[in-house]
C-alpha cells in the first residue's frame, strides 16, 4: 500500500507544525545592518583611493572593488566568511564580498582535482549564474536605454 | 533463517550472530560532542595529514576498521566478507578506504540507513552459515557530503535550524559466529516511503514516517511493545525529525515512547556551533551505536535495544530535477547475553 494523498496532506501539515518559524525579522535587520557596514566599508575605501592615491571620483571605483574582493577572499581562505555567513545572511551574500567568496570557495574546494579541471572547471560554479543572467539582464537594460534615448 | 511477519529476519535461533568488536573514528566536532570520550580515536584535525576530504574519509574507514580488528582480536585474513557504504558517489569511501584488507567485499547502499542495511546482510551470511566472521562498517564526512550534496566548504550560505550536520567519523563492528556479549537476534528490512518532502533542508522530515513505519512493522512481526526494548535509536532523524517521528508512532497507537531517542541527538550538543538540528550521515548512527549505545549494554544499563537507521534518498540530479525525498530505514535489535 503506498502513501495516499490524505496521509501526504496529513504529514505536511505535522512537518509544518514542527517547523521552527525563521526569524525573518532578526534576519533581515541583521542583513540590513551587515550589508549596510560592508558598504561603508567600502565608501571608506573609496574615499581613501581618491584623497590619497589621487584617483579620480568616477575611477576610484574599480580599486575599491578589488581591495574588497580581496579581503573577501582572504577571510574564505582562513574559514571566516563561511561563518560569519551564516550569522549575517543575505547581508553578506549581496554585497561583492559574497561573489568573491562564491568563486574563491569554488576553487579551494575543487583544487585536489587539478588546476585545469578541478579550479577551472569549477571555480563559477556558483558565480556562474549570476554572471550568466547578469549579463543577459545588462543587454535587455542597454537595448531599452538605447531604444529609448533613439525614439 | 527464519522470516516472521512481512519484514523481519529471525536470527535468534541456529547459528547465533555476535558483535566480536567494534572501532569508532570520531572527527572534530564529534569529539568534543557529549559522547566524544566513548569513541576510539579521535582526529586531531577532520583535514587527515593534509591530504583531501576524501582521502581523510578513506583513513578514517582504514582506521576504523583496523581498531575493530584489534578489539575482536581478527586478523583481516580471517574475514569471510566485508560489507560496507557511505555517502561519496560510488561508494569510494568504503572500497577505497579498505582495499587494503585481501577479503570479498559487498558495498551496499541506502543513505544513512546503510550501517542497519550492512549489518543485516552479514548477519544474514553468518546465520546462514555463509561465512564465520564479517566485517560492517560506514563512514561519512562533513566535507565530502557539503560537496557532493550542497556547496564547497567554505561557501557562505545560511542554512535554515532544520538542516543537520554531517557526522565526520567512522564506525566499524565484526560480527562472528561465536558467542560474545552482544547479540543481534533481528533485522527489519524497510520500505521506501515517499511522503513528498522536497527540501534537502529537512531531511529529518523526510525521513521520520520511513523510521515510524519499520518500528511499527518490527513490533507487529515480533508482537513485541516499545517498552520490551530498554533504548529504540532512530539513526540521524535530529531534534525536529525525533518529534514528528514520535507523533507518527503515537498516531498508530505506540505511546510508550519514552525509551525513544535519537542518534543525531545525542551526538552533539546544541550549544555546539552549527549543528542545528542534529547530526546526520552515514556514520552517525554507526559511531553512536557501536561508540555508545553498545557500550551501555555492556555496562549493564540496556538489555534489549532497537536501532533503526533512517536514509533520506536523494542525489543531486533528483533534487535540482524537483524530485521529493523519499525515506527508508532499516532496523537491528542487538541483545545482552549475560554471563559472557
Amino acid at each position: 500500500m503506498s502513501v495516499t494523498k490524505a496521509q501526504r496532506d496529513n504529514y505536511q501539515q505535522l512537518v509544518k507544525k514542527h517547523r521552527p518559524a525563521r526569524t525573518i525579522v532578526k534576519n533581515t535587520i541583521r542583513a540590513f545592518i551587515v550589508g549596510g557596514l560592508i558598504c561603508e566599508i567600502g565608501q571608506v575605501i573609496q574615499t581613501l583611493f581618491i584623497r590619497y592615491g589621487h584617483f579620480k571620483p568616477t575611477e576610484a571605483g574599480n580599486p575599491t572593488v578589488a581591495v574588497l574582493i580581496f579581503l573577501s577572499a582572504v577571510l574564505t581562505a582562513c574559514g571566516v566568511y563561511d561563518r560569519f555567513a551564516q550569522w549575517a545572511g543575505a547581508g553578506s551574500a549581496v554585497p561583492v564580498t559574497g561573489f568573491a567568496n562564491t568563486i574563491t570557495s569554488a576553487a579551494m574546494e575543487h583544487r585536489s582535482e587539478g588546476w585545469i579541471a578541478g579550479v577551472g572547471g569549477n571555480m563559477f560554479k556558483i558565480a556562474g549564474p549570476v554572471i550568466v543572467f547578469g549579463v543577459v539582464s545588462a543587454f535587455f537594460v542597454a537595448l531599452i536605454r538605447y531604444i529609448v534615448t533613439h525614439l | 533463517m527464519t522470516r516472521i511477519g512481512r519484514q523481519t529476519w529471525d536470527f535468534s535461533r541456529g547459528t547465533g550472530v555476535y558483535v566480536g568488536g567494534v572501532g569508532t573514528v570520531a572527527g572534530q566536532l564529534e569529539s568534543a560532542g557529549p559522547l566524544g570520550t566513548n569513541f576510539d580515536f579521535h582526529l586531531e584535525n577532520d583535514r587527515v595529514d593534509g591530504d583531501t576530504w576524501e582521502h581523510s574519509e578513506q583513513s578514517m574507514f582504514g582506521k576504523a576498521a583496523q581498531i575493530a580488528l584489534e578489539n575482536a582480536r581478527v586478523a583481516s585474513e580471517e574475514l569471510d566478507v566485508l560489507v560496507g557504504a557511505d555517502l561519496n558517489a560510488q561508494l569510494t569511501g568504503f572500497y577505497l578506504g579498505l582495499r587494503a584488507h585481501p577479503v570479498p567485499a559487498l558495498g551496499v547502499y541506502s543513505a544513512c540507513a546503510s550501517i542497519c542495511e550492512g549489518l543485516a546482510i552479514a548477519s544474514l551470511i553468518i546465520h546462514s552459515q555463509h561465512g564465520e566472521r564479517a566485517m560492517v562498517g560506514t563512514s561519512s564526512h562533513t566535507s565530502t557530503a557539503e560537496r557532493q550534496f550542497r556547496y564547497p566548504t567554505e561557501y557562505g550560505a545560511q542554512k535554515p535550524p532544520t538542516a543537520q550536520r554531517t557526522v565526520t567519523g567512522s564506525g566499524v563492528a565484526v560480527l562472528t559466529n561465536q558467542p560474545s556479549a552482544i547479540q543481534i537476534t533481528h533485522a527489519t528490512i524497510g520500505k521506501v516511503l515517499d511522503y513528498g518532502i522536497k527540501s534537502p533542508w529537512e531531511m529529518g522530515a523526510a525521513m521520520a514516517p520511513a523510521a515510524a513505519d519499520t518500528i511499527a512493522a518490527h513490533l507487529a512481526d515480533t508482537g513485541r511493545k516499545l517498552t520490551d526494548y530498554d533504548c529504540v535509536a532512530t539513526g540521524d532523524l535530529g531534534h525536529i525529525g525525533h518529534k514528528l517521528v514520535k507523533e507518527l508512532l503515537h498516531e498508530k497507537g505506540l505511546t510508550d515512547t519514552g525509551h525513544l531517542t535519537d542518534c543525531g541527538m545525542l551526538i552533539y550538543d546544541s550549544s555546539q556551533p552549527e549543528v542545528f538540528s542534529g547530526g546526520s550521515g552515514g556514520a552517525c548512527c554507526s559511531l553512536v551505536t557501536f561508540g555508545h549505545l553498545l557500550k551501555e549494554m555492556l555496562a549493564g544499563r540496556y538489555q534489549r535495544i532497537l536501532v533503526s537507521a533512517t536514509g533520506a534518498l536523494l542525489s543531486t540530479v533528483s533534487t535540482q530535477q524537483k524530485d521529493s525525498i523519499p525515506g527508508v530505514s532499516h532496523a537491528i535489535v542487538f541483545e545482552r547475553k549475560d554471563g559472557m
